[in-house]
């Protein structure tokens, strides 16, 4: 398996008046196409932001992320928006559905966003039916113009991957997308996940539940900011 | 696609924007009346003033007027870009009643009223004659005697309280004594040291209502022969102040005035050699427009002032428009967290907001417009109920000369306002729609994970 992903000596601070606050202080990992990844810390750790900075949601203070060799610290405008829309899809432990849409247009919307007016005209049909396809593969095809408020959390949880996915992402990075469910509906959600990796998924989770990293192919601890050790469950 | 549907959804869903709706709608309907009538007004007042002279005015600067204007309005009526010509007399005077112990100063005007009416709208200004206008100095009750028009407001008790005029069935039987100052062709009194002033009594004949309040309140019209011979214009040549020229239907103000301009030059550089001659000095030709600019400008300058007034209310609905739309942008940071992590762009993100803001302006102009267009409609019959049951009305009819107010719509000033209101919105969400597409999506997302 090729490496498709990779950070270098990255670091991440932020000013607190006068003080400086250290989350990451080095950390270099590199993901594999195919692997399902782990990263486990305590809270305040850093693995939050570690995901972010992986996912060019956010960027780091110093060192390197590649994305296929290229720099993600680079990307700037148009080619940032479509990395985001195309490469990554990423499911937030609090969902962080749009209120204002319904289920299938808020799994739809990766897909507006990456197209022009004309261009949704032309893949609209086809997008809408992946996205049925893919709600009726997470048990919510009878709640397909449900408002996100008036569904349960793990209806919710499973929108949001639905939504990661419409766009077929190489990468699918997830930010403890059971840390706010019961353990039931988050068992539901973990086996949703497995079963994309089993399809051939690329997916970095973020959590500090050591069972969950259990079910991993590959887990990185992370303490203090930085990588303490690297297991592999395999 | 996304855009429309968020920008739609926020405008319906979010309570703050009625406010927002509210304001803009205010400000459109406050314009569109206020507008309506002061446009309506202004535009009246030109079309009295244009009535009142025709569409072209060769006149002289001076009282002592001009001569040899029999040849000149011969060489107008073989013209056929003219209609009509109207030689007039203007000179100041007094006017009293026989016996009576009260003097007024007033204008003289001196015409022939059957081509006036022709040249000018003196014809439909008429009570009595309307129809008939050549018989305007005919008085009814007094075969033999000369008549003149009194300015409709230096009638008694014609006004009514309400607006409009009363009149008796025939002109009633009135003299009316009509002073002048005869000034001869050098402009010097042509009695000075005896007796300067020349009067004569007329009979009152009919009434002439042009709407312009200084003009119905202060003239007198009498016989064109009649005002040449009291106010000393009769010799040694036959002297006017001015002609009014109506042009033929289809025929431009500056053409016509610029020929009948190059007819004058033609006539003056002929005449000039004459005794009198040198008066042409004095003589200008005007198109109504110039001749009357004086009493128009005042008028259009409070026009251009109310303008600029609305262009400052404008500031305030953009301003209205920013404080809505920024805390929609500062209370919807989450979503905007979540578009940019899903690949939204900067402009993306900006154009939802920016289409809320065409939105507010679509719809807040379009109710604005509609209430405006509504109250315009009914707003005579409003006024009309006001000051049937509270005696107020918006303008005192007693003191204005306006019959009802203007209320026709203008559909290219609608028009405009509905687009400068859409337009003000738009700059108006303009910064904080760009500050939403320019916030980075893990700070909002974090924030909102608190």
């Amino acid at each position: 398996m090729s490496v498709i992903l990779k950070a270098s000596g990255v670091q991440k601070s932020y000013r607190m008046g006068k003080a400086t606050l250290h989350v990451l202080r080095g950390v270099d990992i590199s993901v594999k196409e195919g692997e399902f990844l782990v990263i486990i810390g305590a809270s305040g750790s850093g693995k939050s932001t570690l995901l972010h900075i992986l996912g060019a949601l956010d960027r780091p203070t110093e060192g390197l992320v590649e994305y296929e060799g290229i720099s993600l610290n680079a990307l700037r405008g148009r080619k940032l928006d479509q990395f985001r829309n195309k490469t990554v899809g990423f499911v937030f432990q609090f969902y962080h559905l749009l209120n204002e849409l319904n289920v299938l247009e808020n799994v739809i919307a990766p897909a507006m966003a990456g197209v022009g007016t004309l261009g949704w005209l032309a893949v609209r049909k086809r997008t809408i039916n992946r996205a049925e396809q893919l709600l009726e593969q997470f048990g919510l095809k009878d709640r397909l113009r449900h408002k996100p408020y008036e569904l349960s959390g793990g209806e919710r949880q499973r929108t949001a991957l639905a939504r990661a996915l419409i766009n077929q992402p190489r990468l699918l990075l997830a930010d403890e997308p059971t840390g706010n469910l019961d353990s039931r509906t988050g068992s539901g959600i973990l086996e949703s996940i497995e079963s994309l990796h089993r399809a051939g998924q690329t997916i970095v989770m973020v959590t500090h539940d050591e069972r969950i990293a259990a079910r991993a192919g590959r887990v990185i601890r992370l303490s203090d900011g930085v990588v303490q050790n690297v297991n592999s469950s395999v | 696609m996304y855009k429309w549907i968020l920008a739609w959804r926020y405008f319906r869903k979010r309570p703050i924007t009625l406010l927002a709706v509210a304001a803009v709608a205010l400000c459109v309907f406050i314009v569109v009346v206020v507008m309506t009538v002061m446009n309506g007004l202004v535009e009246e007042f030109r079309q009295k003033n244009h009535r009142y002279v025709g569409d072209c005015v060769v006149s002289s600067d001076s009282l002592v007027g001009f001569g040899y204007y029999e040849k000149f309005l011969e060489t107008l009526e073989t013209q056929p870009f003219v209609t009509a010509a109207s030689p007039v007399v203007r000179q100041v005077g007094l006017l009293t009643q026989p016996g009576a112990n009260w003097n007024i100063g007033i204008e003289i005007v001196g015409l022939d009223p059957a081509l006036h009416a022709r040249a000018t709208g003196f014809g439909d200004s008429l009570h009595y004659r309307k129809a008939a206008p050549e018989l305007a100095f005919v008085p009814t009750y007094e075969a033999d005697g000369e008549g003149c028009i009194v300015g409709i407001d230096l009638m008694p008790n014609r006004r009514l309280p309400e607006g409009g005029y009363s009149h008796e069935a025939e002109p009633f039987p009135m003299s009316l004594v009509v002073s002048s100052f005869p000034l001869n062709i050098r402009g010097g009194l042509a009695r000075a040291g005896t007796d300067v002033v020349s009067s004569r009594t007329f009979y009152y004949s009919d009434d002439s209502h042009t709407g312009l309040v200084k003009v119905d309140g202060n003239t007198v019209y009498i016989p064109l022969a009649t005002a040449q011979t009291l106010c000393g214009m009769d010799s040694p040549v036959r002297r006017i102040n001015e002609i009014s020229i109506a042009f033929a239907s289809g025929v431009s103000l500056a053409e016509g005035v610029r020929r009948v301009e190059g007819l004058w030059q033609a006539h003056a550089a002929a005449h000039r050699d004459l005794p009198g001659g040198d008066l042409f000095d004095h003589v200008r030709v005007e198109s109504w427009q110039q001749n009357r600019r004086s009493v128009i400008a005042p008028m259009e300058k409070e026009q251009a002032m109310l303008l600029l007034l609305f262009l400052m209310l404008g500031v305030i609905t953009v301003f209205i428009v920013f404080v809505v739309l920024y805390m929609i942008v500062s209370h919807t940071s989450r979503d905007i967290g979540i578009l940019r992590s899903i690949g939204v762009p900067t402009s993306g993100v900006a154009a939802v907001f920016e289409g809320f803001a065409a939105l507010t302006g679509v719809v807040g102009a379009g109710v604005g417009l509609a209430g405006g267009c509504l109250f315009l409609w009914r707003m005579n019959a409003i006024e009309g109920w006001l000051y049937e049951h509270y005696g107020w009305q918006l303008w005192d009819r007693s003191i204005y000369a306006i019959g009802e107010i203007p209320s026709q719509i203008d559909l290219p000033l609608v028009a405009s306002i509905f687009i400068a209101a859409v337009a003000a919105c738009l700059v108006g969400g303009l910064a904080p729609s760009v500050k939403a597409g320019l916030k980075r999506p893990v700070e909002t997302l974090q924030v909102s994970q608190i």
